[in-house]
């Protein structure tokens, strides 16, 4: 096989390469640094690295090539690069800011250091065992992980690449390249280092399977198209060349890698553990990001290399977009503990995200103005991310003597006690819920949209009679929170039997837990957050703009 | 003064005033600034209905900016009316229940209330406003969470639960709406461009299916906003647990958003699904009336008792608004008003009542017409204008919509009569068993057991009404006496609406006109 050199187009791939930079400067640090110096030099390098990425990104953007269509108007901007296996465009520079600006969140809440007196959430020697004296040892010597930030940094740099890969190789080797890093992150927690462990165990195990069903997949579509560029394959679906089983098993193998990512039903039984089990922080930046990466890559392999085999993938889709919503909704609604709640929240969050991709409809059918498919994910994504890491770094705050405390019984009557952080977590969660004035709505209400117009109406129905169940256990929390301390002294009416309940709820209550005060890094990525649902939800205009202007996928 | 964007001011002073009252000054101060924005509100809102001009029909003071582009969704104001009476039926009832709750919740969590009402109002005002059917569909769900916080924050033992079943109806029917808005965008978006304004969706012809699944969608939210048979069972606990003042912000101002959500975007956007859907609204509108009215009857907390008898109210509103014919629907408009108005002072009455005797039921109470005479012929006066009685305001209303009744088909006008006569029973019934007969021992037992030797707190507790207490009385009364013997004014401003909704929607009306003249001269 003949070899040739790619060209790279470091003026556009350079904020990725900036990331991947970082990454390896981490680890030298790690290296050679003092232990004492590495904690501010690793953070600090890391917001460093990723603010300009960020500023690059927006860069580049300005940048991207326009594509024209005669009386269309710009339909996507961007090019191909790295010998066509990267496509830097509209949509994957939209996904790069979006993850880089939640990693930004991400360090920071990594960094904070306060809520645990003085050292971060990471455990102090990953290597000791839980219980033995090596870790009582790194316990009272203060030592806490600062590897975390390159990982964090190899993470975000897979992240970046994921939604990018133009082929399938690329996008496995940016599947493991994400993913790595996160399955070690979740080992690190500082308290319940076993639940944290068993967390990391299963996800690597699980999800080391979903990356062999991937690559699985990748085969056998390379069989059925003879490259892996999503390019050709998109031209051979189109043709009908090729033996179709071979096309049909792969992609749903491919499909069964994407969708474990972004934690859809079937695929779905790790999120619980792992969101519970990880340190919170690492929760907050994984639930966020990996879901805007691994959607932008399902986005790209669906559209541009499966786009003309629409008919075959999306009843599929309708079956697991529907079940995925039903499942994470009723299964959120029995929880009992706020992180497995958020964990089983985000799996329906997932299957309104696919309700939005079933939305596609072919270029001609989409009026000039109308909203698309790809926009309203996208929109979705921008409004998801802010309220999941607000909520789950609101979570890092709410402690009672053994760490966080997540266990619903102790949230009761926080909103008397802390009424502003139950207030935002509140907002926060009714943005989750759709309520409108808050971002949440905006997305929700573009995503069932463009599936209406696709005449996806059965699955909206279900969307709906989700949000409905989802509602309900949103506001269950803002209910324990705020109304959890009935006043049984006033009138009572022992015949209807309603009060009594109340009672005795009231002198079950268990230890309760309490707000600690964080410092400025994790106060503000939750006020960052909760703004950005506001104005998300207040005028979310020029964001959807932003969204549409990025145009479609290139090939 | 034309440009000037008089709407906008309506609903902005009252939210400005619910955040300076939240974020303000604790205790006695943010009651009285509160009170003070409510009375602001209610200048502005009296400002408006100068600058609205009777004769003319459509959107009047409008206001129009985009506001997401991508969506064709418009922040768009206008006054018509049906919303100048709503509106200013809001802005008056708010300042009567701020200061009606003065005394509901220690100083320190009457903060809370005080923002969370005005909250309420700023954005039940908006909805009467919006000309938009995506803005009215954001504040219309928007309102849910203040008047969630209404009832789970103040009110008796088992409001939380009462606040969760209240916001999970609310939701349901929400999202089912959610479902119809997005319809018609897509509808919209077939037709040419999309767009949410109310004018542009007038214009869209639609085809007959997808306009008879629009109109299910939003009438089932406001079936259960209204709230409607089968609909209504969160009506009941939520009145009984909240307290009287946040029901008559519920029940009195917010409820009216479902009936006017019938009229404005049901008849106005769907004429032709309405007309097709007429009999199996009717069948609802009378069965509410009357099971209403029964399970009124046979309430023993006095709260729930009046909760349920506007179930009943509700499917007179709604009868007339489904007969379609321009008496029917003015008179709906009317009663909606009116109803407002009377349910309000039941509602503040009763909770004056409830607090005196320190239970709300009525089996325990009686004998109080002795001893507190003022609160006792106030709630007679409150009781018989619900109640239908001519002379008292809600009798016109009533009449107007019965007329309709019978034209329609005489055996629904028949069958909406007995709500009447029921509505006579459950208020006289239970004056008699609240105010009439001996004066029982309990309540001087109850007095001396609850208070020991403290003398001001028991004479409190048996006292009559106080001046605040009257005050917030008088005027409630005063309208519902005026509007009965002179609705002219009411109805010169609804009349307009009503002929024009009707030949908008191309129904000729050809009942027998009975001018409003003849009425009152029969009267």
């Amino acid at each position: 096989m003949e070899f040739t050199k790619p060209t790279i187009e470091y003026a556009t791939l350079w904020p990725l390469l900036v990331v991947f930079g970082v990454a390896v400067v981490g680890v030298l640090f790690e290296a050679f640094l003092p232990r004492e110096r590495r904690f501010v030099a690793q953070s600090v390098l890391a917001v460093l690295g990723l603010l300009v990425a960020l500023g690059g990104t927006a860069y580049v953007w300005t940048q991207l090539d326009e594509i024209r269509v005669d009386g269309q108007g710009v339909v996507a901007r961007g090019e191909l690069a790295a010998g066509q296996t990267l496509a830097v465009d509209g949509p994957t520079i939209f996904l790069w800011g979006l993850v880089l600006l939640f990693s930004i969140a991400g360090v920071l809440l990594f960094a904070e250091r306060r809520l645990e007196g003085g050292v971060s959430t990471f455990a102090g020697q990953a290597a000791a065992l839980p219980g033995s004296e090596a870790e009582r040892e790194a316990s009272t010597r203060g030592l806490h992980h600062t590897e975390v930030y390159p990982l964090l940094m190899f993470a975000v740099g897979g992240m970046m690449l994921f939604p990018t890969a133009n082929d399938l190789l690329t996008m496995f080797v940016a599947l493991e390249v994400l993913s790595l890093p996160l399955y070690l992150m979740c080992g690190l927690a500082r308290r319940r280092r076993l639940l944290s462990q068993e967390a990391a165990l299963k996800y690597f195990l699980l999800g080391a399977f979903s990356s062999g069903f991937f690559l699985y997949g990748a085969a056998l579509v390379f069989g059925y198209a003879g490259s892996m560029q999503f390019a050709d394959i998109s031209e051979a679906v189109r043709n009908g060349t090729g033996n179709n089983a071979l096309l049909l098993i792969g992609m749903g193998l491919l499909a069964v890698g994407l969708l474990f990512k972004v934690g859809a039903v079937p695929f779905q039984a790790w999120t619980p553990d792992v969101y519970q089990g990880a340190p919170t922080a690492v929760t907050a930046f994984m639930a966020a990001c990996t879901k805007i990466a691994a959607f932008g890559a399902l986005l790209r392999l669906f559209y541009v290399a499966f786009g003309a085999e629409r008919w075959d993938w999306q009843p599929m889709l309708w079956v697991i977009a529907i079940l995925t919503m039903l499942a994470g909704a009723i299964l959120a609604a029995v929880q009992t503990d706020v992180k497995r709640m958020l964990a089983y929240s985000s799996v329906a969050h997932t299957g309104f995200l696919l309700v939005g991709v079933l939305g596609v409809r072919s270029a001609g059918a989409v009026g000039t103005d109308e909203i698309t498919a790809l926009q309203s994910v996208l929109f979705y994504l921008a409004t998801y991310a802010p309220a999941t890491v607000g909520t789950f770094a609101i979570v890092t705050l709410v402690r009672d003597a053994g760490g966080e405390a997540t266990a619903f019984s102790k949230w009761a009557g926080l909103g008397q006690r802390s009424p502003l952080v139950a207030g935002a977590f509140g907002f926060l969660l009714l943005s989750m819920a759709g309520i409108p004035l808050t971002g949440g709505f905006v997305g929700k209400w573009s995503v069932f949209t463009v599936a209406m117009a696709a005449g996806a109406w059965p699955v909206v129905l279900v969307a709906i009679v989700a949000s409905i169940i989802s509602v309900f256990f949103y506001v269950r929390v803002i209910l324990l929170m705020f109304f959890s301390d009935d006043d049984t002294s006033e009138v009572t009416d022992a015949e209807t039997g309603w009060g009594a309940g109340t009672v005795t709820a009231t002198l079950e209550r268990v230890e309760t837990a309490a707000v600690t005060k964080p410092s400025l890094l994790t106060s503000g990525t939750i006020a960052v957050c909760v703004l950005l649902v506001v104005l998300l939800g207040l005028v979310p205009g020029p964001i959807l703009d932003l969204a549409g202007d990025a145009g479609q996928f290139i090939r | 003064m034309n440009d000037f964007p008089l709407l906008t001011l309506l609903w902005v002073v009252p939210l400005v005033g619910a955040l300076a009252v939240a974020f303000g000054p604790r205790g006695a101060l943010a009651k009285q600034t509160a009170v003070v924005v409510s009375l602001l509100t209610l200048v502005v809102g009296v400002v408006v209905a100068t600058q609205f001009d009777r004769g003319t029909d459509g959107f009047q003071l409008t206001e129009t900016h985009e506001w997401i582009g991508a969506f064709g969704v418009h922040y768009a104001l206008g006054l018509d009316g049906l919303g100048l009476l709503l509106v200013l039926l809001t802005v008056a009832l708010v300042p009567v229940v701020l200061v009606a709750a003065w005394n509901d919740a220690p100083d320190d969590t009457a903060r809370q209330f005080y923002a969370w009402a005005l909250a309420l109002e700023a954005l039940s005002l908006v909805v009467f406003l919006a000309t938009d059917v995506f803005l009215f569909y954001v504040v219309f769900e928007a309102t849910l969470i203040p008047a969630y916080f209404l009832i789970g924050g103040f009110g008796r033992a088992g409001r939380s639960a009462a606040a969760l079943k209240f916001l999970m109806f609310q939701l349901g029917g929400g999202l089912v709406l959610l479902g119809s808005v997005i319809g018609l965008y897509v509808v919209s978006a077939q037709a040419g461009s999309p767009s949410y304004l109310l004018t542009d969706l007038q214009q869209v012809d639609m085809s007959t299916s997808a306009e008879r699944w629009l109109f299910a969608g939003f009438f089932i939210a406001f079936a259960i906003k209204a709230p409607l048979f089968p609909v209504h069972t969160w009506l009941a606990d939520t009145t009984e647990r909240a307290t009287p003042a946040t029901s008559v912000l519920l029940v009195c101002v917010l409820d009216k958003i479902g009936t006017f959500g019938m009229l404005r975007f049901c008849l106005g956007l769907f004429p032709g699904a309405s007309e097709w859907a007429t009999p199996l609204v009717i069948a609802l509108a009378l069965i509410s009336i009357v099971y209403g009215a029964f399970i009124a009857i046979g309430q023993d907390d006095l709260l729930r008792l009046i909760g349920l008898t506007s179930l009943s109210h509700f499917g007179f509103i709604t009868l007339g608004i489904f007969v379609f014919t321009a008496q029917g629907a003015s008179g709906s408009i009317l009663y909606m008003v009116n109803h407002g108005v009377a349910t309000a002072a039941l509602f503040l009455i009763a909770g004056f009542v409830i607090k005196r005797r320190g239970t709300s039921r009525i089996s325990q109470m009686g004998g109080l017409e002795k001893v507190t005479p003022v609160s006792a012929g106030l709630f007679l006066v409150a009781g018989l204008a619900t109640a239908g009685l001519p002379g008292l305001s809600q009798f016109v209303s009533e009449i107007l919509v019965l007329i309709s009744a019978f034209d329609y088909r005489w055996y629904v006008g028949a069958i909406a009569v007995t709500g009447i006569v029921l509505a006579a029973i459950y208020v006289l019934w239970a004056y008699q068993r609240i105010f009439t007969g001996p004066n029982p021992s309990v309540l001087q037992a109850d007095v001396v057991a609850a208070d020991g030797s403290s003398d001001p707190e028991m004479r409190q507790r048996v006292a009559d009404l106080g001046r605040r207490e009257i005050g917030v009385l008088v005027p409630l009364v005063a309208a519902l006496v005026l509007f009965g013997f002179y609705p002219m004014p009411l109805l010169d401003v609804s009349n307009p609406f009503s002929e024009s909704l009707l030949q908008q929607t191309g129904v000729t009306d050809d009942g027998p006109r009975v001018p409003v003249e003849a009425q009152e001269a029969g009267r």
